[in-house]
């Protein structure tokens, strides 16, 4: 298993349930500290501390799982081996790629320049979104943009969850209306899907929060305090937020045959095997499929995966099928959130969740608020031991969905939207 | 869903343009889509660009955007712009017949 992240982690423990004790799994990453990434939303607003969302990638993992802390340099798909940086080649009978995705700074003019972490900032790594919390303290007002370079991102809902947070932390010091608050996006909506577009779109107009679409970036300039599209249109800022574009691991594009043009690995979206080989399995962020780049999407292939690799070891056909299924909770703002669970057919609808009876989707509530809060013990005791979370299953659950009916209208000040 | 008649054959196209049926499209069709698009004449380049985007959806039943357009078909983002403006892996992709570039949502 190359990467102990949240994919490589649910599935290495699932697989250890499952598989023989003598069925021997190595966990191989970099580096010992396991990031709660859903938590990189809060820390520039002061709702996290930085070192609560770490932990040791190790102890994560159950017992009779070897952890290898090493670079990999690459995967020699061939002979079935797994260069590690200094040399050492470690044979395998199947390979699970989970080592996700890395933000590619040096694909934006300007990103790894003068004016990084001063003026301009990104809240997708923990020592950005520590460096971005000292730079909303001091931030007296003026232009705040939000800008969204292109997909694919991990969890494509955050950049608009840091403008709803924004928009909250601003109103609380008082400094809302000194504030131009603007979202700027490759997207040609502020979300793809369309009900959902409709949903976020009326909120971020409710909370007076402009949005510039389809806009390409190709440079950002610090010192002149401005984004530059591909079509040289501008939008100037006195403090840039910046979601980077993404890729999969280095050493994915060094090794022949095995990613594509971007270091995301070409992957049969049913049975979680790459392109490349039968032997080699991916989860998660790694993978090149539609389904988004979120945590939620390698709990509900965990079961698939481990089913798929533990068949395949027996010499039998992979008959388990992901669905896409995808579970966002997006923070809204003022103790907020709103819900959406969809699949690669069924997009975010409105109703319950998981059941007729349970949380609300596609609208605000408290309650949903507070399940995203709850999710972080959830995370660290369920998902990434690889247990089942009662009522939530790896398919995505039609019973509490009504796709017949539109989804609710937002009522604002002036009517309705 | 919609029709629409590009070089005296009709074909049926999403909301948004796109077809939704990649085999109703041949390149005698593509300088009509692109003249309605606002982009006339179709140069070599521009050619280079709809063929590869056709390749390339053929081979992985997927379009690729634009970012991804730039890193294999070897023309830069910012020609791609200057030869499809706005949008040129969607503006490419409808004109090649195929449906639209999603990215990963």
């Amino acid at each position: 298993m190359i990467g102990g992240g949240t994919g490589g982690t649910l599935a290495a423990n699932r697989l250890r349930r499952s598989l023989a004790p003598d069925d021997a799994i190595t966990v191989i990453d970099a580096d010992d500290r396991h990031l709660y990434q859903p938590g990189l939303l809060f820390v520039p607003f002061g709702l996290a501390p930085a070192a609560r969302l770490v932990r040791p990638r190790a102890a994560q993992l159950r017992a009779g799982i070897d952890f290898l802390q090493s670079v990999v340099e690459e995967v020699d798909v061939e002979a079935d081996q797994v260069v590690l940086a200094g040399g050492e080649r470690i044979p395998y009978d199947v390979l699970v790629v989970a080592s996700g995705a890395r933000l590619l700074l040096q694909e934006t003019e300007g990103l790894t320049g003068p004016g990084w972490g001063e003026r301009v900032h990104t809240f997708y790594s923990l020592p950005g979104a520590a460096t971005l919390a000292g730079a909303l303290a001091s931030f007296a007002g003026g232009r705040l943009v939000v800008d969204l370079v292109d997909l694919p991102v991990k969890c494509p809902v955050a950049p608009l969850e840091f403008c709803f947070l924004a928009d909250w932390y601003l109103q609380r010091h008082g400094l809302r209306s000194r504030v131009q608050l603007t979202y700027v996006t490759a997207l040609d909506g502020a979300f793809t899907k369309a009900t959902c577009n409709r949903e976020l779109s009326g909120l971020l107009a409710r909370k007076g929060v402009e949005v510039v679409t389809e806009f390409a970036t190709a440079r950002v300039d610090a010192a002149g305090g401005r984004l530059v599209s591909y079509d040289e249109r501008e939008v100037g800022f006195d403090l840039a937020v910046v979601v980077p574009l993404h890729g999969g691991a280095d050493y994915v594009s060094r090794s022949p045959g095995l990613g594509d043009a971007l270091g995301f690995v070409p992957t049969d979206g049913g049975t979680l095997q790459a392109r490349v080989k039968p032997n080699v399995f991916v989860i998660g962020d790694a993978a090149d499929l539609r389904a988004s780049k979120a945590g939620s999407v390698a709990h509900f292939e965990g079961p698939v995966l481990a089913r798929n690799v533990a068949r395949y070891l027996g010499r039998e056909a992979p008959d388990a099928h992901f669905d896409g299924h995808t579970n966002c909770f997006i923070e809204t703002g003022f103790g907020k959130a709103i819900l959406i669970d969809f699949d690669d057919d069924l997009e975010p609808v409105a109703g319950h969740f998981p059941t007729p009876i349970g949380l609300p989707l596609l609208r605000e509530s408290r309650l949903n608020h507070l399940g995203k809060l709850a999710f972080e013990q959830l995370y660290w005791h369920a998902i990434l031991p690889g247990r089942e979370i009662p009522l939530v299953g790896s398919e995505m659950p039609r019973a509490g969905k009504r796709p017949q009916l539109a989804p609710p209208l937002l009522q604002t000040e002036g009517g309705t939207r | 869903m919609t029709t629409a008649t590009y070089a005296e054959r009709e074909v049926s196209l999403d909301a948004e343009g796109f077809f939704t049926d990649p085999s109703q499209w041949d390149e005698a069709e593509a300088p009509a889509i692109a003249a309605a698009e606002g982009i006339s004449p179709l140069t070599d380049r521009h050619w280079e660009v709809i063929r590869f985007m056709r390749r390339e959806y053929e081979e992985k039943g997927a379009a690729p955007n634009v970012r991804a357009l730039a890193k294999t078909s070897g023309v830069s983002i910012r020609e791609l712009y200057q030869l499809f403006p706005k949008g040129p892996a969607k503006l490419a992709a409808k004109i090649a017949g195929v449906p639209k570039p999603v990215g990963c949502i």
